[in-house]
């Protein structure tokens, strides 16, 4: 009886899910396209109707979480799969695949286009020996965000270049246990795009470095000592409880429900602490990332970029919606319909010099975050690597994932500061050596 | 003699037992629950239980941003094929091994076991290189070769162990009477093991619906099953958790309400022969 029942139930729902099938219509040029799912690329995948109905070329998204999508493109790529026409990739990964032949160079994009007005930050980032090789279809940097209200019941002010020192101690001045307010959330979760990313921005502004110009692993000097300390002990004081695993997702949550002072991160974070969902969108601030006085700020460099694989047999349509998407008519169609501040930031020049959008109170100073990383000069010592969060080598994924957990169980308190340098220089300098540096 | 129990464990005994269900359902709880909060509701700390503005905006997003029903036609295709040719194989391996053993039966058992004890992204490039060659690569079929490797040796002992339960004597008889060895299976074995089947086959329908490995790698726009639908809602950067939950959600929902009708059955496979 109870066979004959799940056997019914299983044929009802089986027969509710064929009869509601439905076939998806065929069009004779589509472009496969892997991307991450953050607001500017749901934003775009809205529009994309409107590039099917411009140039007859339709498209099918394979929308994936950033890790997952950066294994899944990873694997098609080395393999020459073919299954992807166009790869939303990062930073990190340009260059790399550049120089390994593995993107199709986009030297020859329009005259309306107009490359050279992508920011030029963004271009040499994206870029191996002089050749672009992604679009950047929206640029961030990271800055600080602060509630003014309690910047000033603290009776402080915040500079527009502060330094670290400054922050420690508005940060202890602003925390309120009792209240639940903390004075500063910033990223200790584990993972070289969370924590990873944040300590070694931060990194650069105490002057320490992952190599040195030999390729030789840094850990066991006083900068980063000083860093990993500094950054522990202000946390320890004024962080949230269980910082060490928290990201940007579990920062931006605390922000906006009110809970932290300050918070150092993404700029593109700027557009959600005073947006809808924020419950002190009418009073943040922004600043530049701090500094120790060195000469460079811990503020990070990145862009969400679209390329095409070498294994495409479709570079021109490719190229087209490449043109489309990071172009500047995009960005005034979004414009138009959802307002300024909802335009992907960061990415050109003349976004910069419009005053309509330079009336969104964060673009000045994303642009002033973005224009003070340097990835050929990230920190204080010369350095044979490029990138300001990372080290644009193939080893940097796989060896600052390690590293990053390190820091990590030290956040936690589960072993020392000098423990977690020592494991990371031991990490660092075995990989290395492994890797024939 | 049976052992009298007490009302009073009795009481205790199914207090626990609930008390333990609703730990284990709790976060499929929490993710229904959070699907019909705003994201502002769904970070909120502290976590609101019951009472919010209940809201069916993110169904409405998730709807009109994903095609959701060829993921699910995918993940019925892809589940309910590879689970049948899965059995469809594993039924004459069992036969063999539960009425005519050799005396390397048991290791052959324990090797095919073993196997699922292998990392799968070990095997990712060479599998990810035969799929290009053999032009197979986000294709249905593909994806349906995988699953039933992968689930052939859980199904293989599963059955194995129901066939055990079986006497012999009686597909002896068959034999004497006069049945070849196809009738044997297909009309002595079979009927026999009906509900073993079933119950087999409901565990690694299951198994290769939430298979989320190799339907997230070797998938791209054509055949990604549901897992692909709910990896497009999670994000590192960004708060999409009430839509996360939403397209939880519509994914498990369709397994839930096989699993609420076959109860029974899973749970009879599961505990077949355990207290032997």
């Amino acid at each position: 009886m109870s066979t004959k029942r799940m056997l019914l139930g299983a044929t009802a729902g089986l027969g509710l899910v064929v009869g509601l099938a439905s076939a998806v219509a065929a069009q004779d040029t589509t472009l496969t396209i892997a991307t991450v799912n953050n607001g500017d690329m749901i934003r775009m995948q809205g529009y994309t109707d409107d590039f099917t109905a411009e140039t007859g070329i339709a498209v099918e998204w394979v929308t994936l979480e950033e890790n997952v999508l950066r294994q899944r493109v990873t694997t098609d790529i080395t393999t020459n799969g073919g299954q992807f026409d166009i790869m939303t990739i990062g930073m990190y990964e340009t260059p790399i695949w550049g120089a390994n032949g593995w993107l199709v160079p986009l030297d020859d994009l329009s005259a309306e286009y107009n490359a050279a007005d992508i920011l030029p930050a963004m271009a040499g980032g994206l870029s191996h020996d002089g050749t672009l090789y992604a679009a950047p279809f929206y640029g961030e940097s990271s800055m600080i965000m602060y509630r003014t209200d309690l910047m000033e019941a603290a009776g402080l002010e915040m500079p527009a270049s502060p330094t670290w020192d400054f922050i420690a101690e508005a940060a202890a001045a602003m925390t309120d246990r009792d209240a639940d307010i903390n004075g500063v959330c910033l990223r200790g979760k584990a993972g070289w795009g969370e924590g990873g990313a944040f300590i070694t921005a931060m990194s650069n502004s105490f002057g320490a470095r992952w190599f040195d110009e030999d390729w030789n692993a840094q850990f066991d000097t006083e900068a980063w000592a000083n860093t990993v300390n500094f950054f522990k002990n202000m946390m320890d004081a004024s962080g949230p409880a269980g910082y060490a695993t928290n990201g940007f997702n579990e920062n931006l949550s605390l922000f906006n429900q009110g809970k932290c002072g300050m918070w150092i991160d993404a700029t593109v974070a700027a557009s959600f602490v005073t947006g809808a969902d924020s419950t002190v969108a009418d009073s943040v601030g922004f600043a530049l990332a701090p500094n120790n006085g060195l000469g460079k700020n811990a503020n990070w460099l990145w862009a969400w970029a679209l390329a095409i694989p070498a294994g495409t047999q479709q570079a021109d349509a490719a190229k087209q919606f490449i043109e489309w998407a990071t172009g500047t008519d995009y960005i005034e169609m979004v414009a138009a319909n959802e307002g300024w501040a909802n335009v992907p930031p960061g990415a050109r020049t003349s976004l910069y010099e419009n005053p309509n959008y330079m009336a969104v109170p964060f673009a000045q100073m994303t642009l002033d975050s973005i224009l003070s990383a340097d990835p050929t000069n990230p920190t204080v010592d010369p350095v044979p690597y490029v990138g300001v969060q990372f080290a644009a080598i193939p080893e940097f994924a796989g060896i600052a994932s390690e590293v990053s957990q390190e820091f990590s169980a030290a956040y936690a308190g589960q072993q020392t500061v000098e423990e977690a340098l020592a494991k990371a220089q031991a990490i660092t300098t075995e990989a290395m050596e492994a890797a024939g540096y | 003699m049976a052992r009298s129990v007490t009302s009073q464990r009795k009481l205790i005994n199914t207090g626990l037992a609930w008390l333990i269900g609703l730990i284990i359902f709790f976060p499929i709880l929490w993710t229904i629950l959070t699907s019909f909060k705003t994201e502002a509701q769904a970070i909120n700390d502290p976590p609101i239980f019951l009472f919010f503005d209940w809201t069916l905006e993110n169904y409405a997003i998730v709807q009109e941003r994903s095609d959701y029903m060829r993921f699910l036609w995918n993940s019925v295709i892809i589940a309910g094929v590879s689970t049948l040719l899965g059995v469809m194989i594993a039924v004459p391996a069992a036969w063999s091994m539960a009425f005519v053993p050799s005396k390397r039966t048991k290791d052959i058992l324990l090797w095919m076991l073993s196997t699922k004890m292998l990392p799968a992204v070990g095997v990712l490039y060479p599998i990810y290189l035969i799929f290009i060659e053999l032009g197979i690569l986000d294709t249905r079929v593909g994806l349906i070769v995988v699953l039933m490797l992968v689930n052939l040796p859980i199904i293989v002992w599963m059955l194995y162990t129901y066939f055990k339960e079986i006497p012999g004597e009686i597909l002896e008889a068959a034999r004497m009477d006069g049945a070849s060895l196809r009738s044997e299976i297909l009309y002595v074995l079979t009927p026999m093991a009906v509900p073993g089947i079933a119950s087999t086959l409901l565990l690694n329908f299951i198994l290769a619906w939430n298979e989320a490995f190799w339907t997230l790698n070797l998938t791209a726009a054509n055949a990604a099953p549901l897992t692909a639908f709910i990896a497009s809602y999670s994000s590192p950067e960004g708060l999409f958790y009430a839509k996360l939950s939403a397209a939880s959600t519509m994914a498990i929902a369709p397994i839930l309400i096989l699993g609420w009708f076959s109860q029974k059955q899973l749970v009879r496979g599961l505990t077949f022969g355990a207290v032997k």
